[in-house]
């Protein structure tokens, strides 16, 4: 029996193998040698140039400022969704999910048309008498493009673990005389933390590391280390420092789930 | 209901990761797809009566035969840039000739470049830039054409045949396809003065109002050829004057887009915008405001041309579909659609329309040429010296 399920595993075995370790260790081969294939440190150390930490500084601050808009956008409206009735939810929840099915790319250049000078915003501003509205092509908008693309991946797991709390749990609290407010301190947020905890992994790796949003809504003028590693890859074909830059990324990356994972001890907000 | 969200999720996850790769049908789907045919025209025969048997064997065989030829034919990989090829001509090429078109785009040389040279994909016809061409030659990436199967190749103007010289010498590896100029598209009404100078593009009053070349080597060239050097420079001193001037003009600039000048222009998002030749006419037919000047200090003047590299699979067909588009017709068709200059003089003495034929936009005079030039592979070294400074330019 056991041995049988450890054929189902296979194909994904195989998958994680192909498709995960194999690149990353070609990643990491690159990362460490030079064009003519000898060991160099000089591709990570091409992180310290004034220009690359500008870009990593850049886009910490981005990612850190839209995860957070993301948390204070859904946190509410997870509980609002854990306390209505299970058609309505459903109902809600599908407003979220529905814009997902469409591209991603296209959704993003959807609000280049949307805020553009002569965009879709901007007339009906001028329209009502209003002043114009000048985002585009400034931080603003990335920030704007990453918190739209990126909030279900906040919502639905911090949904998922507000679900998850026992109803008595917060009865019990009442009885024994806890406002609602002290309720919600002691008992509904840390027992929605895996959730929070999950979303802002979610949120926050792959804000990081875009450079599709900043492009985009940035005018290219904004440069995030997305763009900068992007950018070796395509316009420099210099795949070696190119992955050296997404390693002192990943270390970004793996610095902070390890934050996260001390805070998710039971791995319940690992919804996904 | 979770689940399903979970579900419907994760599979927007993983069309968005997939939705970068594009999809290349295998040659043996076009076979399958012959068989397919082959037995059902056989089916058919035999659930006809005994006396017609004659002639849908006949009808049959000739389905056979027909498909028999689409199997020989196979496909051909076209690998060339955005909206740079009426689709119509890539219909007309498969139903004549019977080969399959998969069509690839690029954006910039630079992009195109590391994808062909890594050969994961194996292309069979590209069609870069001067430079571009010059670096696959000394790279080794390119393999000579065989011009038996290119006869039409003289209805090029020898001209540019002489001019390909430059990067391709004795025209062995490329056929001339579109030339141009990179200039200044500005819009009348939202610009009061004569524009003559790439000094415009660095003037407060546009503030915002600027769209520049998203590319290494056409935003150096604009600011190199604005301070009087040759765009080819291997000065490092230049080319950091060259970028200090573009960090300089960087405030100014609205957004660095490559094929979105375009469309910007056209929707009058921005006043002045750095633009190939080749999109001056079709924005003009778009919006009556735009025109289009080569600043006095000079531009660059390019040309693109089809190659087949060496890890090509089907060479012959390359050949063929390169051969297709030299032919004046199609080259006609296809510069209606395209816009951008032919080489093609055949094709130019069929256009009709006068006021396009003896356009200076899409076939300016040599003095209006006079202080441009070609752009050069400067060497793997020069490249990325190139690359860095932009790159400050890009993080200032």
């Amino acid at each position: 029996m056991i041995k049988k399920k450890k054929l189902l595993s296979g194909p994904y075995l195989v998958w994680t193998v192909a498709f995960i370790v194999i690149p990353l260790l070609l990643i990491v081969y690159y990362g460490f040698t030079n064009e003519a294939g000898s060991l160099t440190l000089e591709n990570i150390m091409n992180m310290g140039t004034p220009e690359n930490m500008k870009a990593l500084w850049l886009a910490l601050l981005l990612s850190l400022i839209s995860t957070v808009l993301c948390l204070i956008l859904a946190y509410p409206l997870a509980m609002i969704l854990s306390n209505t009735k299970a058609n309505a939810t459903g109902l809600i929840v599908m407003i979220f999910i529905i814009p997902m099915w469409m591209n991603f790319l296209l959704r993003t250049l959807a609000w280049q048309t949307l805020l553009e000078k002569n965009g879709v915003i901007n007339i009906a501003l001028k329209f009502l008498g209003l002043p114009s509205l000048n985002i585009i092509n400034t931080p603003y908008a990335i920030v704007l493009g990453m918190v739209y693309n990126f909030l279900p991946f906040m919502l639905l797991p911090i949904y998922n673990s507000l679900i998850k709390i026992d109803r008595n749990v917060i009865n019990a609290a009442k009885d024994l005389g806890a406002n609602e407010f002290q309720t919600f301190c002691k008992i509904t947020f840390p027992l929605s933390l895996p959730g929070v905890i999950s979303g802002i992994t979610m949120v926050f790796v792959p804000s990081l590391t875009t450079f599709v949003i900043s492009d985009l809504l940035g005018g290219s003028k904004i440069l995030l280390i997305g763009n900068v590693i992007e950018q070796k890859f395509k316009q420099g074909s210099n795949w070696n420092t190119g992955s050296g830059l997404s390693l002192v990324l990943m270390l970004f990356i793996l610095v902070s789930m390890a934050i996260m994972q001390k805070y998710d001890k039971d791995g319940e907000g690992a919804a996904f | 209901m979770k689940k399903l969200i979970v579900l419907s999720l994760a599979g927007v996850l993983a069309v968005g990761t997939l939705a970068g790769c594009t999809k290349i049908e295998k040659p043996e789907d076009t076979k399958a797809a012959a068989e397919e045919t082959d037995n059902a025209g056989s089916t058919e025969a035999e659930k006809t009566g005994s006396d017609t048997t004659e002639v849908v064997e006949t009808s049959a065989s000739a389905e056979t035969a027909a498909s028999a030829k689409k199997e020989n034919s196979g496909e051909v990989v076209v690998y060339n840039w955005g909206e740079y090829l009426d689709p119509d001509v890539i219909d007309l090429f498969e139903e004549e000739t019977g080969i399959k078109v998969v069509y690839e785009e690029f954006e910039t040389n630079e992009i195109m470049y590391p994808k062909v040279a890594a050969g994961a994909i194996s292309y069979d016809v590209i069609c870069p830039s001067d430079y571009m061409i010059q670096k696959m030659i000394e790279n080794n990436l390119l393999q000579e054409l065989n011009y038996e199967n290119i006869p039409n190749i003289e209805n090029i103007d020898e001209e540019y045949l002489k001019w390909s010289e430059e990067f391709d010498p004795g025209n062995k590896y490329s056929v001339p396809y579109c030339w141009g100029t990179v200039g200044i598209l500005y819009n009348t009404s939202m610009v009061d003065e004569p524009v003559e100078s790439w000094d415009i593009l660095w003037d407060e009053k546009y503030k915002d109002n600027i769209l520049m070349q998203d590319s290494v080597r056409d935003a150096m060239m604009v600011s190199l050829k604005k301070l009087g050097y040759s765009m080819n420079t291997t000065s490092e001193e230049e080319v950091a004057a060259a970028t200090d001037a573009l960090i300089e003009e960087k405030p100014l600039v609205q957004a660095y887009v490559i094929d979105q000048v375009r469309d910007k222009m056209i929707g009058e998002e921005a006043a002045l915008g750095v633009i190939y030749s080749g999109e001056a006419i079709y924005t003009q037919r778009e919006n009556e405001n735009l025109e289009y000047v080569i600043p006095k200090e000079g531009s660059n003047l390019w040309i693109d041309s089809w190659v087949i590299p060496k890890n090509a699979q089907n060479k012959e067909n390359a050949e063929a579909f390169i051969n297709f588009l030299c032919r004046a017709d199609i080259a006609l068709k296809n510069f209606e659609y395209i816009t951008y200059s032919t080489p093609n003089k055949a094709a130019r003495d069929l256009i009709e329309d006068e006021e396009i034929k003896n356009s200076t936009i899409a076939f300016p005079t040599s003095d209006m040429l006079a202080n441009c030039e070609t752009y050069q592979f400067l060497g793997d070294d020069t490249d990325e010296m190139y690359n860095n400074y932009w790159n400050k330019v890009k993080a200032s």
